[in-house]
């Protein structure tokens, strides 16, 4: 790793507190809602009450007629402006080689409407108050038509979308079939489980939101939009919707409440108002209330799975297979295909030397609310999958989990997986072996013995899980059908007062970018983040580039800011080399002074900086003034964080209350830019992850398809009595394929969680089979079942 | 369209004027017609505290209040919290202690912690949930959130003692 000064105390590794803060603590935070445009009009949605329905006709008449309403504009007003359907940017192919089943997805639905809460109509007003009002004047005639809302018979339901008959987007494999089977057949032991992943709503704190303007005398848009990823939003809004070209649409996400995958994607409502502010010629402002969240923001998770696992005699893994129904909802969001594909089954080899795995996923059409990446995308649902079969073989075979799970540990890297993933670097002992100490496994006996003379059900569970981050090598996504490259890009402009601002492709909803970021530069250079500014979120300021999901902005972001430091400081020595009138290899750059070894003598940074640009004086080899560089990062490999969360629940048998009595974490992210930024990723993630196992579900009533955990009264969100105190350590191995050795930490808690949770209540209440969320009527009704 | 009522009423301190009308939330009016956007909606019906305010001196969730009920009373926000560019001490421990992430929520946290600390300058681990449980946060998984409030109560106390 390449830094410069050993002495910064703002530099990589340092818990500097965090520079976006005093805005935020003093409610100066700038989120789309706190922005308003002069002459601006206010849109609500008209959405659909059905999850299934025919639009027979659309009477505008009475909503036109509500005082300060403005327009009201469907599907056909945008289909004769010619703006495309929201799209669908991974391919995933089918056994057969054929393509996946995309159905359209108007922004404003045409002749059919197919989850609660699909988009219809919006109604633009002078007021909010007003366009409410006229959204609800707004008279559709609706046929209704029977849902599919049950993942397990959906394929053989009526179709959702007529490209696909049994509802079936995609029927995808991955692994080695033969050798799996081989491998059963040699098996002394073949453990299997049938689980569900629960269906979770994303719930950032602040809701979607999105201002669309017009500029009639440049012929320019600008969009105002909660978006983790505003130059993808861009592009797709440009090249596939068309809405307007490239350089003639600006996409500002200025402060951003919370992501968690969910503002990735490109929804309808901000494709709307940008459309419609021109068709209106005035801004058009649409904030989403809670309930319009629960119903449109795309959900998270909702599999289905049966998975084997082949083991011999003395307990070695041999093989897995697994079929897994992942459902994808009403439309294919942005991203959603290759959420139980790639991001599932490329994990399914856990921390394990596993020989042969097989793995089927279908990917299916319900009238649901799209499902799409939510914090770990896959990950925990492979995650979840392994660590509660691992914990059953444990169970079958009557051998203690944690040493199962160690006789079957990767322990030679690189190692490569049945699943095409090549696990660079790792130490699974370390992180499980610390973990224990941490609780004190050894010591649980006494505490199970000591909770039941309180009459309470003390368990322990184990997770130990890998994921892959920093997503990923452009040509091996390309390769998969990833229809954008996943590098990152830097710019860092050094002023000429010395000062920099960085240019960053990666968008912070919450992350600290802009502490983290100076940190590197910091550490680069040698000069303290103060004199840093990160500037993101704004195309019409930043090159094109990614933006933040799949815990990539280290381990990418970071390379490409680190890159673009590298060639800056290549140029920086160049010229104070030739003011101090020695070789350039004679210079170095510590705590922001450039000193020449054999004189003694020194430029301050903001010196070398200010020669760059007075150009009085530059090497005589036709030097460019400036000191501005930028770098584009490809990674070469998926990183892999990893690690082990144990559990510990107290469960009162009156009530089926659970309460973790002890939680440890113990994860190796590699590099840790600020450890107190990363302590809080993964409190977050972990409150996440617990809140699956025991709280969390988005639920809709099988047969009308409402959606029933549509508020905060009906969908469990963890508040701060429901959670513990975290224990939370890291071991750590660095990445070796990046130039900072950064791993990634967003997304752990909430993959290495759910299974520590639930093996935990397991173990418990004496349950295998307990589902998840482990609500107290859940385990009380297991305990009555089982008593 | 509907009427509007002259509200008079102290923000933060400072007397205020402002036309409301009449079935506009206390929420919205401070966002739109004070322009007070610290305060945020994150539910509108109460669940979630994002909009957290005091009115005279009892913590409210400003999406469940109208406009108007603030006539003749004393409105308490986050922008209040700061006396003369100084950070109030739970503002200081909520960035010491990184006790927020995305900062939606955080106004709210500290309005709410603020409202218990007035009441109760020595709160448990315990009684600090309960009271902030009206509270959602979904970044940071509230460890953080009690360090700082534990934090700030502890060095308020040393405070007083001092002084007194």
């Amino acid at each position: 790793m390449a830094s410069s000064s050993s002495s910064n105390v703002t530099g990589i590794g340092a818990p500097v507190r965090r520079k976006e803060d005093h805005r935020f603590i003093t409610g100066k935070g700038r989120y789309t809602d706190d922005i308003n445009q002069p002459g601006q009009t206010w849109g609500s949605f008209v959405r659909s009450p059905h999850a299934h329905a025919g639009i027979k006709s659309i009477d505008k008449s009475a909503a036109l007629a509500v005082p300060g309403v403005v327009a009201v504009l469907d599907g056909k007003d945008l289909a004769a402006d010619e703006i495309g359907g929201l799209i669908c940017g991974w391919m995933i192919h089918s056994k057969d080689g054929s393509e996946m089943k995309a159905g359209a997805h108007p922004a404003l639905a045409l002749d059919t409407v197919r989850y609660v809460g699909d988009h219809v109509a919006i109604v633009i007003a002078e007021t909010q108050g007003a366009a409410k009002d006229g959204a609800e004047a707004v008279v559709v005639d609706y046929d209704g038509r029977p849902a599919v809302i049950d993942l397990a018979t959906a394929q053989k339901a009526a179709p959702v979308h007529e490209v696909s008959n049994d509802n079936t987007v995609y029927d995808w494999e991955l692994g080695l079939k033969a050798e799996t089977e081989a491998a059963f057949e040699k098996a002394a032991h073949i453990v299997s489980i049938d689980i569900t992943n629960n269906r979770l709503v994303p719930n950032a704190m602040e809701p979607r939101a999105a201002i669309g303007c017009f500029d009639e005398g440049t012929g320019n848009y600008t969009l105002y939009t909660t978006s983790q990823n505003p130059h993808v939003a861009r592009l797709i809004l440009s090249a596939f919707i068309g809405i307007a070209p490239e350089h003639k649409l600006r996409v500002v996400a200025p402060d951003v409440g919370g992501g968690f995958g969910s503002k990735i994607f490109v929804y309808a409502e901000e494709t709307v108002c940008v459309w419609a502010a021109k068709k209106v010629g005035r801004p058009v402002k649409w904030t989403c209330d809670r309930s319009e969240a629960f119903l449109s923001d795309c959900h998270g998770r909702d599999h289905i799975s049966h998975a084997e696992l082949a083991v011999s005699e003395d307990g070695k893994f041999l093989g897995l297979r697994v079929k897994t129904l992942a459902n994808l909802g009403a439309y294919l969001s942005t991203f959603s295909s290759s959420v139980p594909t790639y991001l599932y089954g490329t994990l399914l080899s856990g921390q394990y030397a596993i020989p042969a795995i097989y793995v089927e996923v279908d990917g299916i059409y319900t009238h649901t609310a799209p499902v799409d990446a939510y914090r770990g995308a896959g990950r925990p649902e492979a995650a979840y999958l392994v660590e509660r079969l691992v914990d059953r073989a444990a169970h079958q075979l009557g051998r203690d989990p944690a040493e199962l799970r160690k006789q079957n540990f990767v322990r030679e890297f690189p190692y490569e997986t049945p699943v095409i993933m090549t696990y660079d670097i790792g130490d699974f002992d370390a992180s499980l072996d610390r973990a224990m100490e941490m609780i004190d496994y050894k010591g649980f006996d006494a505490r199970r013995a000591e909770a039941a003379t309180r009459g309470k059900l003390r368990g322990i569970g184990i997770s130990t899980y890998i994921e892959a981050c920093g997503i990923a090598p452009s040509k091996a996504v390309g390769s998969l059908g990833a229809g954008v490259g996943l590098w990152e890009s830097a710019e860092v402009r050094v002023n000429p007062t010395g000062s920099v601002e960085v240019l960053t492709g990666s968008h912070s909803h919450g992350q600290g970018h802009e502490t983290t970021f100076a940190q590197v530069v910091s550490d680069k250079f040698g000069i303290p983040i103060e004199d840093v500014e990160i500037v993101h979120g704004d195309t019409d300021k930043v090159q094109f580039g990614m933006g933040t999901y799949g815990s990539r902005s280290g381990a990418v972001g970071m390379s490409a800011l680190a890159n673009a430091c590298d060639k800056v400081t290549v140029k920086a020595k160049r010229i104070a080399a030739h003011l101090l009138e020695v070789p350039v290899d004679e210079v170095t750059l510590t705590d922001g002074v450039f000193a020449a070894v054999s004189t003694n003598e020194t430029l301050a940074f903001g010196e070398v900086s200010l020669a760059a640009y007075m150009a009085h004086n530059l090497p005589e080899d036709g030097m460019e003034p400036g000191l501005a560089e930028k770098a584009f990062y490809d990674p070469e490999n998926f990183t892999f964080p990893a690690g082990c969360h144990i559990c510990e629940v107290e469960i009162d048998p009156e009530t089926g209350v659970t309460r973790i009595a002890n939680f440890v974490a113990v994860d190796d992210f590699g590099t840790v830019i600020n450890p107190m930024i990363v302590e809080g990723q993964v409190h977050g993630g972990l409150a996440q992850g617990i809140g699956q196992a025991l709280l969390e579900e988005g639920i809709y009533d099988k047969d009308s398809g409402q959606l029933i955990t549509g508020s905060y009264m009906d969908y469990t969100m963890p508040r701060a009595d429901d959670l513990p105190t975290y224990q939370v350590d890291m071991t750590i191995t660095k990445c070796p394929s990046n130039p900072l050795g950064i791993k990634g930490c967003g997304e752990a808690g909430a993959i290495g969680s759910p299974p520590a949770v639930i093996n935990a209540v397991a173990h418990a209440i004496g349950n295998d089979d307990i589902a998840m969320p482990a609500t107290p009527q859940r385990v009380w009704r297991s305990l009555q079942e089982s008593a | 369209m509907t009427d509007s009522t002259l509200v008079s009423t102290t923000i933060n301190g400072d007397s205020i004027e402002f036309a409301c009308p009449n079935d506009e939330t206390l929420l919205d009016a401070l966002r739109n017609r004070v322009g007070l956007t610290g305060v945020k909606e994150g539910c509108g019906t109460g669940d979630c505290g994002a909009c957290s305010v005091t009115l005279d001196g009892r913590l409210v969730c400003s999406c469940l209040v109208l406009g108007v009920e603030a006539s003749g009373r004393e409105v308490g926000t986050v922008e209040g919290l700061t006396t003369n560019g100084e950070l109030h001490p739970l503002q200081e421990k909520f960035i010491e202690h990184a006790a927020l992430q995305c900062g939606v929520c955080t106004p709210g946290f500290l309005v709410a912690a603020k409202a218990l600390l007035d009441k109760n300058p020595d709160p448990s681990e315990t009684e600090i949930r309960y009271a902030l449980a009206g509270n959602l946060c979904r970044c940071t998984g509230y460890d953080k959130i009690v360090r700082a409030v534990q934090a700030t109560a502890k060095d308020m106390r040393k405070a007083k003692k001092k002084k007194g």
